[in-house]
């Protein structure tokens, strides 16, 4: 059996591909990955879920808040994924994210948009050299039930229109029937078909049930290539959770460790106010360290949290409270 | 057997048609008016205050919409339901006032007449403040009041029942909602009228009642962009020009405090439902 401990003692395996890296051996078999996952230490609901409440109690504010709130802006994948999107909300979106008040131009631009792979080229060219990046959701998004060959297919469609981030669904029906070796494939071959795009790995840790299952598919992902760990797709209820986002942040401390390799996280979905983002850069400096405080390796999913932190920086900014007929509709 | 232990009363906020302490935790001791201790009062802080907004807007939608007919009944079940608890009222408003009980009483018949007054008003301010006019072309041109949104109400010091109900009723029963700043020396019968409007039908977050200092919170609500209007009856000279400056950011509509002392008994007029109405205007071509 192949334990986490029996990788502390390996080297340096950063910046090396899935195939290399010693803990592919793992991947041998679905057995050797079972045994592997089945062999992390389990998670302890009540401990994580206490852990997560009491982190978020903690009490932002002035100068601290307003540094919050910058750096929350500033890890923003603006989002949207609606059947009825157009490429004229994209484009309205594009120049929210490049000036997301353009009443003010100190507040800084979002990280990236999240769009369909049918969209990438308009948010690309919509965004032009503003530096904000495209991120595209690919393989079946959000169920993710399809073929590998038809996920591999959507995201090299993302890539080739120039989105420099892909957010691929992890087939979860492969995963809860203990198939990981599917999911570990399917995941490689799409970080393959990402060229030098960013992988992110949503795990939709709403269908996972549990916090073990949350922290081995983490370690499945990070194994198999993933660039970022993603909570959710937004289409399943509950989206993003602290307790679910603390785990993961533990799995990328770890994994960092072991491996070498450092994974950022992204939890996404049901972040709708300033207070919650707050609470997640709290959690992320206390769980992974302030070394993943930095849009490269933490990102919020949202699209509604821009605005109420908007409205929190004007209020700090004019010392009254703001309103949303001010702010752009989404 | 033992004498029983005394079941007293927490006055706490109206909020969204819950019934929460101030989230600053403070409160203030409420004193009858020959001085003796009545009460704890919740005292709410600029962040009750913005809780308080987030529900009234939150509840406008449903309540804007709904019809005018509908508007009035519940506002008449208000009263059926004031009416019902009138011996409770003229005890607080012997102790807060210092008036006698058959004053009281007509004090809290009053209220009720008042809020039956309003409620019969829902159906008609249309027709006496809107209007079909006449324009050189072919068309219909109509003039149709809506309501302004959340108002801001400071209500009167005085008058803690029947000033209360008589700057509420006009805003409500247009379709606003509000955010009500009771009187900071007699807020009890305030949070009893809350008790009131949460068994009547009245949606959550439509009439939202914070006690306190009203120079504290008025002018957080005078200054918040999401207030669309501002009612400064219970607003004292100084505090009136503050918030009425404050007002100006976000142009809202502006209710300035009385000239002179009022009489809450004496028949309101409909000046208190039209400060707080817009006008739409339609054009539609007429058929050949």
């Amino acid at each position: 059996m192949v334990s986490l401990e029996s990788f502390g003692l390996v080297g340096d395996a950063g910046a090396v591909s899935t195939t290399t890296t010693p803990l592919a051996e793992v991947a041998a078999s679905n057995s050797t990955l079972r045994a592997f996952l089945h062999g992390l230490p389990g998670v302890d609901r009540v401990g994580a879920d206490a852990r997560a409440a009491m982190l978020g109690t903690r009490s932002i504010k002035t100068t601290s808040k307003k540094q919050a709130i910058d750096l929350a802006i500033r890890m923003v994948d603006l989002t949207t994924l609606e059947g009825a999107d157009t490429p004229g909300k994209v484009k309205a979106m594009c120049a929210k994210a490049i000036h997301p008040d353009p009443t003010d131009l100190s507040v800084p631009s979002v990280a990236a948009v999240c769009v369909y792979p049918d969209l990438v080229a308009t948010a690309v060219q919509a965004l032009g050299g503003s530096g904000v990046k495209v991120a595209s959701v690919a393989t079946a998004f959000p169920s993710g039930r399809s073929s590998l060959e038809v996920k591999v297919a959507d995201t090299a469609l993302a890539v080739a229109d120039g989105a420099s981030e892909i957010d691929m669904v992890i087939d979860r029906g492969a995963f809860l029937s203990g198939d990981y070796l599917k999911v570990f494939e399917q995941i490689a071959a799409v970080k393959a078909a990402c060229g030098s795009a960013h992988l992110k790995v949503i795990l939709e840790t709403g269908e996972l049930s549990t916090y073990d299952n949350v922290r081995r598919a983490s370690w499945l992902a990070m194994i198999a290539g993933a660039d970022f760990i993603k909570t959710s797709t937004g289409k399943v209820s509950p989206a993003a959770t602290l307790p679910v986002t603390l785990v993961m942040l533990e799995a990328v401390r770890d994994f960092l460790r072991t491996a070498g390799r450092k994974v950022g996280v992204k939890p996404a979905g049901g972040i709708r106010t300033t207070k919650d983002a707050i609470k997640y850069l709290v959690l992320v400096n206390e769980t992974a360290g302030p070394d993943w405080i930095d849009p490269d390796w933490f990102r919020l999913g949202a699209s509604s949290l821009v605005n109420d932190l908007l409205m929190q920086r004007q209020k700090m900014a004019t010392g009254r409270y703001a309103g949303p007929d001010y702010f752009t509709l989404d | 057997m033992s004498e029983r232990l005394a079941v007293r009363k927490t006055y706490k906020l109206f909020i969204g048609g819950a019934f929460p302490r101030s989230e600053s935790g403070r409160s203030y001791v409420v004193s009858s008016s020959k001085g003796e201790f009545l009460a704890n009062a919740s005292k709410a802080s600029r962040k009750d205050a913005r809780e308080a907004v987030a529900a009234a807007r939150k509840a406008f939608p449903g309540w804007s919409a709904a019809t005018a007919y509908n508007r009035g009944q519940i506002l008449y079940r208000v009263a059926e339901m004031l009416e019902g608890r009138r011996s409770q009222f003229v005890a607080e408003l012997v102790d807060a006032d210092g008036v006698g009980v058959r004053k009281a009483g007509e004090l809290v018949d009053a209220a009720v007449d008042r809020l039956v007054w309003y409620a019969g008003w829902s159906d008609k301010i249309g027709a006496i403040r809107g209007s079909a006019n006449p324009v050189a072309g072919p068309y219909f041109n109509l003039s149709s009041t809506e309501p302004t949104g959340v108002v801001a109400v400071v209500a009167p010091e005085a008058g803690p029942l029947l000033g209360l109900v008589s700057v509420i009723a006009p805003v409500i029963v247009t379709g606003n909602t509000c955010v009500v700043v009771a009187s900071e020396r007699a807020p009890l019968p305030s949070i009893t009228l809350a008790e009131v409007l949460a068994t009547s039908d009245l949606p959550g977050g439509v009439v939202n009642i914070l006690t306190g200092s009203a120079a504290e919170i008025a002018p957080w609500l005078a200054g918040h962009m999401d207030v669309n209007a501002i009612d400064l009856t219970g607003a004292d000279g100084e505090l009136a020009v503050t918030c009425e400056e404050a007002a100006a950011e976000n142009l809202k509509r502006v209710l300035r405090p009385p000239a002179a002392k009022v009489d809450w008994l004496a028949d309101p007029g409909t000046e208190r439902m039209t400060a707080f109405l817009e006008t739409k205007t339609v054009w539609h071509p007429i058929g050949t």
